[in-house]
């Protein structure tokens, strides 16, 4: 059976004019125990790439410019 | 990144530790202190600088036993009796006698306690009968504080391996673990002289009622790896049939800790205001308790603060908002509750097997032996009853200071390299077809199934019914299930383990034919307990590559529990009402 994808509102945000992923920091990839943030090609930001997340909040403690913010995803408000 | 690429290394070292979360790290530290010629290798699946249950910290200590607030025979007495008698004391009592040098030695890390005006302990009760609870005032700093310990007794740490499978060696010895890098889907060969498994619950086998498949109560990195792996190896396991299940607040997947609000004087409600039980201690007869309540006109269940002054109840939910679970004050803040002003809706969790909180285990003697030699397996994956965070420091200190003692004495155990080739085969199956079933569904539709049959009350026609249904997922999982990247990858062998653990949760379960635990183990068509026949352990494992139970006698007590006290865990329901 063909894949298809489902579009889902994801609880990681992350400010882009704070985020300095592009002058090659990657702390918040490299913290999260889901392992679900990555680096756009595009933007050279964080973002969160997979849907898997367990608010535990690593990426927002540890982010040394304060852009990284976790929220509260829709199924749990 | 994620991009799967071909590639197979080896490396070697006397001590392989498998889980960067709590045990891992103290197992690893204590080992290296030992033996500091040692080579010791840590094996992380995240990273081990936040990984595992306490990846944020933990708000207090649950089980500590201090000189002068109770004592090892007492607590090991204790926790007998929460267990419903079904335990090997000898592991407790070990624990029991050492945990308070392990605190010492934390508090040495920078790890601080609570203590009161004149410098002690500040203990507190919430068990049914000891006094065991210490607060940690900045306990949000744990994980910090163990890694710098790692760093400086130069533990070698590999993160994002994740390990799939054990290595036997040709006499039956542990012989290391094949690995594959979460990110590349690189494979790497660990060969050890002895290797020890810290790899967490397994707390993604239920679904939480939220739709979320990682919005568990554990970590959902903690997909019962260790479980599958030594399943597989051949190693016992014990007592699965007594599963996890814990008191939540109502969709938030945090707990609603009651031993942080009850030293304090909140508790647990019905939605009279009532109290019902005079115990929060999680146990299986606690949690009866509260399913009893639940479902009954009284309910739901409330954790009830709003009783007490403002500032009492500010204060209970600062700490709840700041450690362990730290988004748990957004989703409050978004709700609108505050702890001062109504009851915050409770509920229970989704099915597991955690050690740490019930007894379901990897089988483990006192020094946290399995039963295949070289292997060993600490924290909450291992099966000493009612561990929890300061259980997982201890036995990994007991396990890494016992295994390094036998790589000190063995050589490398020979394996066969073909186990390597089909393994890789076994691993990357799904990378290999072009379209198929994508892991997250087949993960949805195991876990799913898990609620709908396994969850308890438990009952024998729903039980097969579900064991059918597994063994279907289990063809597509093995012949239709595909991965695109080595991020899908990880998922994919998560969700081999999580199938495996539903097949034991089931298999243990049918094969206790009683009940006992409370709710952990509650058969609707066998609603009674029955000592002569199961008081004993259930032990599973893999026999001649099948599934196999076998009774296992309790070791006969060290410290004796008198018959008026062994129910003491089913006395907590308030009768009278104020």
């Amino acid at each position: 059976m063909p894949l298809a994808n489902t579009p889902t509102s994801v609880p990681v945000e992350v400010d882009e004019g704070k985020c300095i992923a592009d002058k090659g920091c990657t702390v918040c990839v490299d913290v999260c125990p889901l392992d679900v943030l990555r680096i756009s090609d595009l933007t050279g930001k964080a973002y969160m790439k997979y849907d898997e997340c367990w608010y535990c909040m690593p990426c927002e403690a540890d982010c040394p410019t304060d852009a990284v913010t976790v929220n509260i995803p829709y199924l749990l408000r | 990144m994620d991009d799967l690429r071909e590639g197979l290394n080896e490396v070697e070292c006397d001590l392989l530790v498998i889980g960067g979360g709590t045990a891992g790290p103290m197992a690893a530290y204590r080992a290296r202190k030992k033996n500091p010629n040692a080579k010791v290798i840590l094996l992380e699946k995240a990273n081990v600088k936040r990984s595992g249950a306490i990846s944020m910290g933990m708000d207090g200590l649950n089980n500590a036993v201090i000189p002068g607030h109770s004592t090892p025979e007492q607590y090991t007495k204790e926790i007998t009796i929460a267990n419903d008698g079904i335990c090997d004391q000898a592991a407790v009592y070990k624990y029991a006698q050492q945990c308070y040098s392990i605190i010492e030695e934390l508090d040495g890390f920078g790890i601080r306690f609570q203590k009161d005006e004149n410098g002690e302990y500040d203990v507190k009760k919430v068990h049914h009968m000891g006094t065991y609870v210490l607060p940690m005032p900045n306990g949000d700093t744990v994980k910090k504080a163990l890694y710098r310990q790692l760093r400086r007794a130069r533990v070698l740490i590999s993160n994002r391996f994740m390990a799939t499978r054990l290595l036997i060696g040709k006499s039956g010895r542990a012989a290391g673990t094949i690995a594959v890098n979460t990110r590349t889907g690189e494979f790497l060969v660990i060969k050890a002289k002895a290797v020890i498994m810290c790899m967490g619950a397994a707390g993604r086998l239920g679904l939480p009622t939220s739709g979320y498949l990682y919005g568990t109560y554990e970590n959902p990195t903690n997909s019962g790896e260790g479980y599958a792996m030594a399943y597989h190896a051949g190693a016992k396991l014990a007592n699965l049939e007594c599963f996890q299940i814990n008191p939540l607040i109502k969709d938030y997947n945090g707990p609603a800790c009651a031993y942080v609000a009850g030293p304090f004087g909140g508790y647990t409600a019905n939605s009279k205001n009532e109290r019902f039980i005079e115990c929060d201690y999680w146990s299986g007869q606690m949690m009866q308790e509260f399913y009893n309540e639940l479902q009954s006109g009284n309910g739901p269940v409330f954790l009830k603060l709003n009783h007490l002054h403002k500032d009492t109840a500010d204060h209970i939910e600062h700490i709840l908002h700041t450690v362990e679970r730290p988004s748990r004050g957004r989703f409050h803040e978004q709700r609108g509750t505050k702890y001062s002003e109504k009851m915050i809706e409770m509920h229970i969790s989704e099915i597991g097997f955690c050690s740490g909180h019930s007894a379901s285990g990897v089988f483990v003697d006192e020094f946290a032996r399995t039963s295949v030699a070289g292997l060993y397996a600490a924290g909450d994956m291992a099966s000493v009853p009612h561990n929890y965070m300061l259980g997982a420091f201890t036995n990994g200190a007991i396990a890494g200071e016992d295994a390094i003692d036998f790589a000190e004495e063995v050589d490398f155990d020979d394996f066969d390299s073909e186990a390597v080739a089909l393994e890789r085969e076994r691993v990357l199956a799904p990378t290999r077809r072009e379209d198929g079933i994508p892991p997250n569904q087949i993960e949805y539709k195991t876990r799913r199934l898990v609620n709908d049959y396994l969850q308890p009350p438990k009952v024998t026609a729903k039980y097969e019914l579900c064991q059918q249904r597994l063994a279907e997922i289990r063809d597509d999982l093995e012949n239709r299930m595909v991965v695109r990247d080595a991020h899908e990858l990880m998922r994919s062998m998560e969700v081999a383990s999580i199938l495996d653990c539903a097949d034991m949760a089931a298999f243990a379960s049918l094969y206790r034919k009683e009940s006992r635990w409370g709710l952990y183990h509650y058969r609707s068509d066998f609603p009674d307990s029955n000592d002569e026949e199961w008081n004993c352990h259930v032990m599973l494992s893999k026999q001649n590559g099948r599934m196999t139970c076998e009774k296992q006698a309790v070791q006969p007590y060290i410290i004796p529990i008198a018959d008026d006290e062994k129910d003491a865990y089913y006395k907590q329901r308030i009768t009278a009402q104020a």
